[in-house]
């Protein structure tokens, strides 16, 4: 009986990162904008994952219990996955964000940049920088 | 009990075409950080299928190939990103 529910709540936890994996690949193509590519692409893919490792954890929990000395093995070292994807994923994606709005992308039907200024100053303080070592 | 084999087998399959639709992104994209955006994604989407691999043939290693992938995959793309800002390193 509890193996039955375990498979139960392994499966959901299967479904669920799937359905937000399917999400990010439509979000990618659907959307206008860097940016919002970003939103799709990153969030949905951390949160898939967690849901696909945790139901690993919790079959690697399942197997221990039942005796198998793999399954705690299995468990940790996905929990160690686990960990290095949420330090990793939001890191990269807003350096790729910083990346994308300093080269000059602009998202699309914005009006006003509030940031304008603070590049504007970068972007001449670097022009000074090149021609000070000329 | 339910044969876990093939359900991680199906599981595979469906991020297989996530990865498709982000490949799709990585080929039409209009300017640079639109093809990282997608490189970013089947980047994550291979380490979560790397675990269902591990999982599914009972094989520990492939998990830990999972977290070096993580870890190296989260490097380069700081280091395409530092690349776009330009600038001095």
């Amino acid at each position: 009986m509890l193996g039955l529910i375990i498979d139960i709540i392994v499966y959901i936890f299967l479904i669920i990162g799937v359905f937000f994996s399917f999400l990010a690949g439509f979000g990618l193509l659907r959307f206008p904008d860097v940016y919002t590519r970003l939103h799709a692409g990153t969030k949905c893919t951390t949160f898939g994952s967690i849901f696909i490792t945790g139901s690993v954890i919790i079959l690697g929990l399942k197997m221990w219990y039942l005796g198998s000395a793999d399954g705690s093995v299995l468990a940790i070292h996905t929990a160690g996955a686990l960990i290095a994807i949420l330090l990793t994923n939001p890191t990269g994606a807003h350096a790729i964000a910083r990346a994308a709005h300093k080269s000059g992308v602009k998202p699309v039907g914005a009006v006003v940049d509030g940031l304008d200024k603070v590049n504007g100053k970068t972007i001449k303080y670097q022009k000074e920088k090149m021609e000070e070592k000329k | 009990m339910i044969d876990y084999f093939n359900v991680y087998i199906i599981v595979l399959i469906a991020l297989l075409i996530c990865v498709i639709l982000a490949i799709i992104r990585v080929v039409l994209g209009p300017t640079a950080p639109d093809r990282i955006v997608g490189l970013d994604t089947i980047n994550t989407i291979v380490i979560s299928s790397m675990v269902i691999f591990g999982a599914a043939f009972r094989e520990i290693i492939y998990i830990d190939v999972a977290i070096v992938y993580a870890l190296l995959s989260f490097i380069s793309t700081l280091f395409i990103a530092k690349y776009l800002e330009g600038g001095d390193f």
